[in-house]
């Protein structure tokens, strides 16, 4: 086994839950990427569970600063690179969490992408603060409970939809944006690779699963990871300042009951007076299905 | 007989200080001097009042070509500091300015930087912090920082925030420091007014100042992990190493300051500088601008023939405990005028002279006077009324020692009072 994981560039032994899917993107990410990177990690799941002193997984110069500056720190790496004449052999890579990015991060990276800087930021997106313990981030889907979104008897889960990140990042006018998810690896690591051959700034969302903050058996993450694709709730696309949009077709969707059925996170939408909140949740799929032109 | 700057050091075996070009310049343009001849490989400048003079002549000369670095316009301060943290980390020379309400927001970061040891140097041009919003010097917004591991050096003139950015790239960078360096100058007092400074020649400054090398640095060659995640086994030794190397910066900026007189012939102190304190029974003790003013009250006094001496504390952290002790303790009043005051407390430099004269042989008396608060001057008139309270504390015995308002106007407290109608 030793042998095996020498050259790795994302080591096993660190402290990620089974059936953790950020770690599957970590790993699939490095493997598409090669060596030649340095890695900005916003504080999160990802931090905490590969980095505790005396330790590392990471085969890659590595540096964690805070939770909503990564972006920050990545364009002063990028900057020096550049100084040192180094810009076109080493690639710099953020990886953050849909917390670190979407909500506290967010004034950092959109000063990184209007700023030009050649960075590929990753959000491994789980939908929630889960290294907290699971409270509701503005990557949370509607009708979703978390500790601080909490369903009840007066009360559905949140309320708002997901905030659709991507969008924003390509208002920024940035040359490459896309989704991936750990449910298809190898469109992942194409889109790395497309990415850091990419001059700039780009975006990229990979859509993880999180068994304990959403309920599902740790076995069952790249199944429920596909369900996601496949109702048409998470778009599979690339797109970019000067690239048409271009989606990955899902032939016929499943019903988002599905996706639903597998998660304790969305067990009261199944309770008493829930058809409604689940019609909600089918509207976001069928929203995304005509917009993306999924199938 | 009034005894001059008693703690230079005289006598030091050297070859001929460098030459300089001697002009008048606003003091924001002898910082940004000061920063291109350190060669920077990054910059980042957020705008705010009253230190954007510096990242604005900083950018013309970028943009005319005669410093070549990357200057990043950054979204915020919080932004800034990251962007120097990133670069730093990656071993590039970085350096940010900023004031007030920046300094506060670039907290956060600069903990961060000190916690892993990335040795970047920021202006803190001292502007009060709100509310109430105000532009004028006040020393809350970098003093706010002490706990930070930050080492913050304070400045009485234009000369001097020349000298010292070009040291504090040097204490910065040393490998028994590794710690970010904030030089403090307050606010349109020191940025905004135009000064005769020596400035010198890029040769001089590259001989006394060699290239940034860094102990640890972000390189696929050698892959490293930066910025772990400690626990109850091993937190102490981190702040541990932080506080020696803190420590260790105490020699190292006496040194440096010892070699820049070598190099240069300006000498403006190490961790403090004490002036004709040598028989003082009143000594005033301050930081920047202030300090200079102080200069001339001294001569004054001693000229009517008052035992009146002075100590500036031209490094805040690390605090020079030892070095206070050894001059304030002969004295039979000590005056700290402080530019901040921590409310519900005292004055931050105060409580902080008092903390240092606790191990001390002899405990002189000392008054915390709040002077030049939120900009207002310090005239030789106020000096001459500090040194009649000194005066009276003595005599009184201490009996009425307690935080001083100076100039404070009770005219403007008495305002009527309305009711919110309810």
């Amino acid at each position: 086994m030793a042998a095996r994981y020498e050259q790795a560039l994302f080591t096993p032994g660190h402290r990620a839950c089974p059936g953790c899917a950020a770690s599957l993107a970590v790993r699939t990410i490095l493997q598409a990427s090669g060596p030649d990177v340095i890695i900005v990690n916003a504080t999160g799941c990802v931090e905490t569970f590969t980095t505790p002193y005396g330790y590392s997984p990471w085969g890659v110069p590595f540096i964690h600063p805070l939770f909503e500056n990564a972006a920050a720190v990545a364009s002063g790496v990028e900057a020096a690179l550049k100084k040192k004449g180094l810009a076109d052999k080493v690639k710099v890579i953020v990886i953050g969490g849909d917390g670190g990015t979407l909500d506290i991060g967010m004034g950092s990276l959109s000063g990184m992408f209007e700023r030009g800087h050649d960075v590929l930021y990753i959000c491994y997106d789980n939908e929630a603060y889960m290294n907290t313990g699971v409270q509701r981030s503005s990557a949370t889907p509607v009708g979703a409970s978390t500790m601080t979104s909490p369903a009840g008897q007066a009360a559905w889960g949140k309320e708002q939809p997901k905030k659709n990140l991507a969008a924003i990042a390509l208002a920024h006018g940035i040359p490459y944006v896309a989704t991936a998810s750990i449910g298809f690896p190898k469109d992942l690591m194409r889109k790395v690779r497309k990415a850091l051959e990419i001059h700039g700034p780009k975006y990229l969302d990979v859509h993880s699963p999180c068994p304990i903050g959403w309920g599902f058996d740790p076995a069952r993450t790249i199944e429920v990871a596909k369900l996601a694709i496949q109702t048409g709730l998470i778009p599979l696309y690339e797109t970019g300042y000067d690239l048409p949009l271009k989606s990955r077709r899902i032939g016929t969707p499943k019903p988002v009951e599905e996706y639903l059925r597998l998660q304790t996170r969305f067990r009261h939408l199944f309770e008493n007076g829930g058809r409604q909140h689940i019609a909600a949740v089918q509207a976001v799929a069928d929203e995304n299905i005509r917009k993306y032109g999924l199938v | 007989m009034v005894e001059q700057n008693v703690s230079k050091p005289t006598g030091i075996a050297t070859a001929r200080p460098a030459r300089g070009v001697t002009s008048i310049m606003e003091g924001s343009m002898a910082v940004a001097r000061a920063v291109k001849a350190c060669r920077p490989d990054v910059i980042s400048a957020y705008p705010i009042t009253p230190q954007t003079h510096i990242i604005e002549f900083l950018a013309q000369m970028v943009a005319d070509g005669e410093l070549d670095a990357e200057y990043i316009r950054v979204d915020s301060e919080f932004s800034g500091a990251s962007v120097i943290g990133g670069a730093s980390a990656t071993g590039a020379r970085a350096y940010t300015a900023s004031s007030s309400q920046g300094l506060l927001l670039m907290t956060e970061v600069i903990y961060y930087l000190a916690g892993t040891r990335l040795p970047v140097v920021i202006t803190g041009a001292n502007r009060q912090v709100s509310a109430p919003i105000s532009l004028q010097p006040e020393h809350h917004d970098s003093q706010s920082l002490r706990d930070s591991g930050l080492i913050q050096l304070y400045v009485e003139s234009a000369q001097e925030a020349y000298d010292t950015h070009i040291q504090a790239f040097k204490i910065a960078e040393d490998h028994r420091v590794l710690l970010p360096v904030m030089v403090c100058m307050d606010g349109y007092i020191l940025t905004h007014v135009f000064e005769p400074v020596t400035i010198f020649d890029q040769a001089a400054v590259d001989a006394f100042l060699p290239a940034f090398d860094p102990l640890h640095y972000l390189s696929p060659q050698r892959p490293m992990t930066f910025g772990p995640i400690a626990d109850e086994t091993n937190s102490l030794e981190f702040h541990f190493l932080i506080q020696q190397a803190i420590d260790n910066a105490r020699g190292v900026i006496s040194e440096v300051a010892l070699d820049f007189q070598a190099a240069f012939g300006h000498y403006h102190g190490g961790l403090i500088d004490a002036y004709c304190t040598d028989d003082a029974e009143i000594v005033l003790v301050a930081m920047g601008s202030t300090v200079s003013t102080l200069r001339e009250a001294v001569d004054q006094q001693r000229k009517a023939g008052q035992k009146v001496g002075l100590v500036k504390v031209r490094c805040f952290r690390p605090f020079p405990d030892e070095e206070l002790r050894l001059v304030l303790q002969t004295a039979r009043v000590v005056c700290v005028l402080d530019r901040a005051l921590s409310l519900g407390s005292q004055g931050i430099l105060a409580g902080e002279v008092k903390a240092a004269l606790y191990d001390a042989e002899q405990h002189p008396l000392v008054l915390g006077l709040l002077a030049g608060y939120g900009g207002r001057e310090v005239t030789l008139e106020t000096v001459q009324q500090i040194v009649e309270r000194a005066r009276q504390a003595a005599e009184s015995c201490g009996s009425q020692v307690g935080l001083d308002f100076i100039g404070l106007k009770p005219e403007l407290l008495d305002l009527p009072r309305t009711t919110n109608g309810s």
